[in-house]
């Protein structure tokens, strides 16, 4: 760094002011005294240093090493862990070959393409599968931009005070709420002080408060995760916080943000319980064509033939929930495709 | 401190009994310092003397700082930036910045330079700017085959320089260093201090360093800042060779700091 052609080199025209590295003698205060004495060991007789680790034999070793004993827990815990996942991959197998054994038989063209039926053996899903697919569309259309807007304001322009703790704490908790409680909620105030009746526009819009704060949530740590010196560096550019946010910082958190929405998006096309709430219905022979017909969904119809006597209907459940499954792995397939398209992109 | 030290030829920048508060914690105390047009001037001194909060206030990055205050004036061009009316994105496309740790955009070579005229504005031909802005950046002939390749893909040095690059597509008046070359190995910090010589033709340089044969090399100026406060402001040369305060004789001298 201080070799004399780097000053040359870096400041050609003018003429490099030599370095004072010793400029002129100075009086040396105590602590300089060190230096002459560590240049002067190199050259000078050096005195026996003692060695760190004097080893006296025969003398018993101030260590219990058992390095044998410790890696064989080491090894323990390993298999503990692996035995603990075991446990859940298996029981998710089990459950899937139960599934796939008492559904698969019914999973057929006709019950893919028809509608609920006394007869087990003409029944279908469709109305069931589109009301799903409606449903999920509207949640999403309205807790997307609601968690979103909630989380940039709580990260990028929130005052840090009570209020704003409030706020986030609430959240947080709103997030453990069980999802009965926002099918009470969407009852009362959507069913019936908005008066959107037994619609589809009600359920999408308590499954969009159910699933709201987990997107918050996760749009929040998405957005918190964008390093502080790209806000910095595009505020430096003569960037308004708008621009910082919309250029720099929502693409880089958009993955994230993504992920958060999609996952949350397939609690809520599994619920059951709010949508029973809010007025599904038990049998439609049509399929919902706007947001204020009356509807069914997926896990309304499994519970429906759940509850029937009749075996043929378990099987009709077993079906019912395969394509259920297949949804929700599509979607979560989706998520993460999604975040890797994304993250690549960078 | 002695008076203040009035270089020779226009002043851009000053500080005016500057003084910038952390909640109650002074960072800075009372500053005055004259910073001339078109010459580097570097500011040196320990960890926490003050000297980046100084740099920031000439752009305004303070206000940024949740329950830094400011108070005093800075004057620009014989504007105080601090004065009402005055907006904080104007004053920041004005006056650039370069931090110490290159922060490219996870974006392309190209769109980390475009970013800036787009937010301002610019309605000239954007190809034209980004070549312009890399070449005096001296990058140009390293990315030029791969404009639309990421940002993050450049070594650290050469990332810095891209910042630089971009920092100068908003075409500013003067240029902020944040030790822009703490982070960069000697071969990189060299190409960046050839770097400021060039820059130094058209704009006023303005380099906070830890490295004092960083600052003797590449400004005209220098202001050792201790405690907050500015110990010593004069010609490189004379700051170096001939110290007139003996804590900025011992500094340089490596005796603390």
């Amino acid at each position: 760094m201080s070799r004399p052609d780097d000053v040359e080199r870096a400041a050609p025209a003018v003429a490099p002011p030599t370095l004072p590295l010793v400029p002129k003698p100075v009086v040396r205060r105590s602590g300089a005294a060190s230096t002459q004495s560590a240049a002067a060991s190199t050259d000078a007789p050096q005195e026996p240093r003692p060695k760190a680790r004097a080893f006296k034999p025969g003398e018993p070793s101030r260590f219990a090493l058992r390095t044998k004993g410790r890696a064989r827990f080491g090894t323990f815990f390993a298999t503990i862990c692996f035995l603990a996942t075991l446990v859940g991959v298996l029981v998710l197998m089990v459950l899937l070959v139960d599934l796939l054994r008492d559904g698969m038989g019914r999973l057929t063209l006709t019950f893919i393409d028809g509608f609920p039926s006394r007869f087990p053996d003409r029944a279908g899903i469709k109305p069931a599968l589109l009301g799903s697919a409606w449903v999920m569309l509207l949640t999403a259309m309205i807790a997307f931009p609601l968690g979103v807007g909630t989380a940039v304001w709580l990260e990028e322009y929130a005052p840090d005070n009570r209020f704003t703790r409030i706020v986030e704490t609430n959240i947080a908790n709103l997030a453990g709420v069980p999802s009965i409680v926002y099918g009470i909620l969407g009852l009362a105030l959507f069913v019936r002080t908005f008066s959107f009746g037994r619609s589809i526009l009600a359920a999408a819009f308590t499954l969009a408060l159910l699933i709201l704060p987990v997107i918050i949530i996760a749009s929040q740590e998405a957005v918190k995760a964008v390093p502080n010196s790209i806000r910095l560096g595009a505020y430096a550019l003569g960037a308004t916080r708008w621009e910082a946010i919309r250029h720099q910082v929502l693409p880089l958190a958009l993955p994230g943000i993504l992920t958060g929405t999609i996952l949350a998006l397939s609690r809520a096309v599994g619920e059951a319980a709010p949508v029973i709430l809010v007025g599904a219905l038990g049998f439609i022979s049509y399929v919902p064509s706007s947001p204020m017909d009356n509807y069914t969904v997926i896990p309304f119809q499994i519970y429906n033939w759940v509850s029937r006597p009749q075996m043929a209907f378990a099987e009709l459940a077993a079906a019912a929930s395969i394509v259920l499954l297949i949804l929700l792995l599509t979607m979560n397939a989706a998520a993460i495709w999604l975040r890797n398209r994304y993250t690549r992109k960078l | 401190m002695s008076s203040i030290h009035t270089p020779p030829g226009d002043i851009e920048l000053e500080a005016r009994d500057l003084t910038v508060l952390y909640g109650q914690t002074p960072a800075i105390r009372s500053v005055s310092i004259k910073v001339p047009d078109r010459r580097v001037v570097a500011f040196i001194g320990p960890s926490g003397c003050g000297k980046s909060t100084l740099l920031r206030c000439f752009n305004r990055m303070n206000d940024l700082v949740p329950g830094a205050r400011v108070l005093g004036e800075a004057i620009f061009q014989g504007a105080n930036l601090y004065g009402a009316g005055v907006d904080p994105v104007d004053v920041r496309r004005r006056i650039g910045m370069v931090f110490q740790k290159p922060n490219p955009f996870p974006k392309s070579i190209y769109d980390n330079v475009a970013f800036g005229p787009r937010i301002n504005g610019y309605r000239g031909r954007m190809d034209e700017l980004v070549e312009q802005s890399l070449r005096q950046a001296a990058l140009w002939e390293e990315v030029k085959d791969r404009l639309d390749a990421s940002a993050l893909a450049l070594s650290g040095g050469q990332q810095q320089r891209l910042c630089i690059a971009r920092a100068l597509a908003v075409e500013p008046e003067v240029l902020l260093m944040d030790e822009p070359a703490s982070a960069l190995d000697p071969i990189a910090t060299q190409k960046i201090e050839e770097l400021i010589y060039q820059l130094k033709q058209t704009y006023t340089v303005v380099i906070v360093t830890h490295n004092m044969q960083q600052a003797a090399r590449v400004s005209d100026f220098t202001a050792f800042l201790y405690m907050g406060e500015v110990v010593e402001y004069g010609p490189t040369q004379g700051v170096f060779t001939n110290p007139k305060e003996e804590r900025t004789e011992s500094y340089i001298t490596g005796r603390f700091g």
